[in-house]
Formats: structure tokens, sequence, C-alpha cells
């Protein structure tokens, strides 16, 4: 797929067997240790992978096995709200942060914490507060209600909504600084004329700002999409994939069925996430190697 | 002195009632996780904001690994500095190399060798993590600090290959051609003109590669598994075996392992900032 990739767009390169230069074979040295480094540990265990997910065994397996349809369901709910609702936030925030105030430009700076520090002791903390019984959000509802408050994580639909709004917790800062960076490039000439002509902030998003952030804010969706496929953390740490294995998505289960010694099933889980992980792989590739 | 106008009043309003959501949005894990960490036990089960007797108990027990989950605090600690310093050292090292062998000797095949690292860029880590796990084993490798290393060089040198290759681009040919007149070698333009004029962009990158290795859980759990060498976020990982977990020492301990990263981060943020955000999403 590479290969086809870069055919139309490659310098022609003369023919290896032609005389290499010095530098050219300095090239080549200097190369080696990525080669290597590509050929041990992607070449291979991604054949090997292939390989033991080459039973069409595991694959009924997988079908007959309610838990791999729910995982699946659940990545793409996982997708589908998270991601649109993450970057819809992020494209509003982006807004806000552009401001040129100098309170903004502080809350900047504590508001990219969650990015900087690492996803375990935070998750971990969402956790506990999420506790039913000595968690701070339930024992807050029970001063505030004198009732008990419900038991977050038990409820499959629930605990897939916390680890959807931690994994926009995390990666939140992130996105709103790249698009921030797409709307300071916006000339501010268009909206000082716009201004003029007496455009109301709506006209201004939808006729200034959507058609020049709109390229970027689609790669960021995509983009965001290929790395949430593989976010483990958000929904491991926070559910370990219970109550029952309900809140399971792709990335957690292989890593289930590797714990349960069913490595064919662990393989061929995510060789049936391939179909849709792979056009975005070839979209991205496409737009960044431009 | 001009008052500010009505509308002026309206907006700056507006601004706040995004602005103070947003704080308290982004704080309220960190705050939890610090609240804990400066409880004494039954002040952190109570639920209130802010510790009748606040206490610094809490890190004392760590850093004097008085408790049966922390008594390998200190390993583990050293164990996550080895493994991120190396795992950056050698990012450093084969995605310098690689970089300056596709974008200054122009070596056959070299766009090739991008698009294959950018393509593993873009595989989710958590989808390779399977196949790593067993080849670690089929190399002999598991249960070594060197299975996580290099696992972390496979998953951070395709992002720096690239933003290193998209920095030497922009170093002007002339360069490479005044230094080669002069007679100076390949390894001697590599050393004295290519390093010294992409530091800025090679800061960045072992930045990245230090806080991917450091931060890194999955791999980490699945490639180690003594205790006296998993690295810190497995160590956090493992209290949660326990029902009666100590919350406030493991908040404790993750406040300390998230300290160096936050830091870092900061320290580094102008480079960071400058030489990965911008490369990230080219539009």
């Amino acid at each position: 797929m590479a290969i086809t990739l870069s055919g139309d767009q490659a310098i022609p390169s003369p023919p290896l067997s032609a005389r290499l230069t010095t530098p050219q074979v300095w090239g080549i040295v200097m190369l080696a240790p990525y080669l290597l480094v590509f050929l041990a540990f992607v070449v291979y265990p991604v054949g090997y992978g292939l390989w033991l997910a080459r039973h069409p065994a595991s694959y009924v397996a997988l079908y007959h096995d309610p838990i791999f349809a729910r995982a699946a369901v659940n990545t793409l709910i996982f997708l589908l709200v998270g991601i649109n609702l993450k970057m819809a936030i992020a494209l509003f925030l982006s807004g806000f942060f552009a401001q040129q105030r100098t309170w903004i430009k502080w809350l900047s700076v504590l508001f990219i914490l969650p990015w900087a520090v690492p996803s375990i002791p935070t998750i971990l903390s969402v956790r506990f507060m999420l506790n039913p019984e000595w968690g701070v959000i339930n024992q807050l509802i029970f001063k505030f209600t004198a009732e008990d408050g419900p038991n977050w994580l038990n409820d499959p639909s629930v605990a897939l909504a916390m680890a959807i709004g931690v994994h926009i917790w995390k990666s939140l800062p992130f996105w709103t600084l790249i698009l921030m960076t797409g709307r300071l490039a916006i000339s501010h000439d268009l909206y000082e004329a716009a201004e003029v002509d007496g455009a109301s902030w709506s006209q201004k998003f939808r006729y200034i700002t959507w058609p020049s952030m709109q390229t970027l804010y689609i790669t960021c969706t995509l983009l965001s999409m290929i790395w949430t496929l593989g976010d483990f953390n958000s929904v491991y740490l926070l559910t370990g994939g219970g109550p029952a294995d309900l809140t399971h998505v792709l990335a957690t289960l292989g890593i289930r069925y590797l714990r349960l010694d069913q490595l064919s099933l662990a393989m061929a889980s995510i060789v049936c996430a391939l179909p849709f992980v792979l056009p975005l792989v070839y979209f991205m590739m496409k737009r960044l190697s431009r | 002195m001009k008052l500010p106008s009505l509308r002026e009043i309206g907006n700056e309003a507006k601004l706040l009632l995004i602005g103070i959501p947003v704080l308290i949005w982004t704080l309220v894990p960190i705050y939890h996780m610090f609240l804990f960490a400066i409880s004494p036990k039954e002040d952190a089960f109570s639920g209130k904001l802010w510790p009748a007797h606040p206490t610094l108990n809490n890190f004392k027990i760590v850093f004097y690994q008085e408790h049966y989950f922390l008594r390998d605090f200190w390993i583990q600690f050293f164990n996550s500095v080895v493994i991120a310093l190396s795992a950056g050292a050698l990012t450093l090292m084969i995605a310098t190399a690689a970089a300056f062998s596709i974008s200054r000797l122009r070596v056959p095949g070299g766009r090739w060798v991008m698009n294959l690292a950018l393509f593993t860029y873009f595989i989710p880590a958590a989808f390779l993590a399977v196949p790593m796990y067993r080849t670690m084993g089929n190399y002999g490798l598991l249960n070594n600090h060197w299975s996580l290393i290099l696992a972390m060089v496979t998953i951070a040198s395709p992002y720096a290959i690239w933003v290193l290759k998209q920095a030497s681009d922009k170093l002007p040919v002339e360069l490479d051609e005044a230094a080669t007149m002069d007679g100076a070698t390949t390894l001697q333009l590599f050393r004295l003109v290519y390093v010294p004029l992409m530091m800025p962009s090679l800061v960045a990158i072992g930045t990245y590669a230090i806080l991917l290795a450091w931060n890194e859980y999955l791999y980490a759990f699945l490639l180690l598994s003594r205790d006296t060498e998993i690295t810190l976020p497995v160590a956090l990982g493992n209290f949660l075996a326990a029902d009666d977990s100590p919350w406030e020492l493991l908040m404790t301990t993750g406040f300390i392992y998230a300290l160096p990263p936050a830091a870092i981060y900061y320290a580094f943020r102008r480079y960071m900032v400058g030489g990965l955000t911008a490369g990230a999403v080219k539009s």
C-alpha cells in the first residue's frame, strides 16, 4: 500500500545497480538501524500476527462471542459520539483561547495539563471519584439530597459514557491547541471587513472561520479516529472492561483475549478492525506525505 | 480613563462563563489526586473538598517504602527513568541518522522508507501490542527492560523521523555543498553541520520520546511482570488488584509519577509547541 502510494510522487531515483557514491553508501548505513528496528519489531510481529489469525475458525468463534459484538458496538459509539463531541468542543474552545486576554493566556497554560500529565494516575483519580460509596461525587450527592447516588461504573452505558468522558478530558487540550493554530492563521482583516459589513457572529463563523478550517478539522477528526481506536487506557483503567465485560472496546478486547490465552482470537479481533483502519491510514498518509 | 462599555462587560462575562467551567473541568481530576496525596486516610474517604488535617505523611510513606504495595518504589522509579532515557536516546540516534540519510543524502528508496514509517505511525499502538508481546516472547526478551525500550523506540521513531525529515528539508542544500567543497566527509557533515542546526527539533523529539516511554502503560504491563522490573505506571495499576487498596498512597505515588513529565513539558513547552504540534497535523 505504501509502495503504490509513493509511486506517483517519488523522485525518480537511479536503479540500485548504478554505482553508489560514498554519501549514498553512508546513507544506507545510517538508514540501516531504523530498517532493522522496522523489520524486527513491525514487519515480523505484523506478519506473525496475521499468520496467527489465519484460521477461519477464529472468526466463527468471534462471530459467536457476544462480547465481541458488544465491543464492536462500543467502539463505534466511542468513535462516533466521543470524537465528534470532542472535536466540536475543541473547535468551540479554540475560538475561546484565540481571544487576546491575559487571563485566557494563563488559563490555556493550565488547560494543557491533562495532556501533559500521564493518564494512569488521573484516570484512577476519576475512578475513585466515581466510587459509589467513598467517591466524592456520591458523597456530595448524599450531602445535598440525602439520597444515594448511582453506582456509576456498574451500569454499562454510564460506564462507557464515563470512559468517553475521560478520553475527552485527556485529549481535548491537544486538539484545541491544534485547531487554535489553524484559527490564528486566518487573516484578521477578513473579520474586520465582516465587522464593517455588520456580519453576525454566526455569519462570521460560517463564511470565514469554517471555510478556512474545514480541511484542518477533517484531518484532525480522522487522525483522532485512528488514535482513539488504540485508546486502551481510558476504558481499561476506568472500567476494566466491566461490568461483565460489557464496556470493552476493540483495543481492550485484544488484550482480554490475550490474557485468557486465546491468542488467535486476539489477533482475529484486530484483523476485523483493519477494514476500517486501513482506509483511514491510507487517507492520512496521502494527506501527510504531500 | 475610559470606562468599559456595557457591550465589553457583556463580552467579558460571556468569556468568563466559558472559562470557569473549562478551568473546573480541567482541574478536578488533578485536584482530586492532589487532595488524596495530602490527606490522611480518614479524610481522604470522607468526601471533603479540603482535608481537616493536611499532611505530608503519605509522601513519607512512599519515599520510605513503608507499605506492602510500595516496597519496591525506588527500584520502579529508577526503572521508569532508565527506560524513558534509553528509549529517548535510542530513538534520537536512530531517527536522526535516518532523517539525515533520507533528507540530506537522498538515499535511494528513502521516500519509500519514509512512507513505511508513516504507516507504522498510524497503526494504533494497542493493535500492535498483542503481536509485539508474542514477538518479544519469541526473541526471549520478555521481562527484560530491553523489550520495553525497543518497543518504545519502534513506536516513537516513525513520528520522530517524519518530524526531523520535515525540519531538515528546510535547511538549504547550499550548506551541505559548501561543507563538501571544503572537504568535509559525510560523517563530519552530519556531526558538525547537521546536528547543531537541527538542535531545536532534536530537543523536541528527544522530549517526545522520553515522555512517550515514561507514560506508557499498556506495553509496560504486557512486557514486564516481576515486581522489581516493572515501571511505575504498572505498579500503580497493580494497586487495583486488592479490594482494600490504599487509595491515598496510590494517589500520592501517582502524583509523584506525574510531576516529572509535567515539569518537562512545561520546561520545553516552547520547543514542544513549535516542533511537535505544528508538525502533527499539516492542513
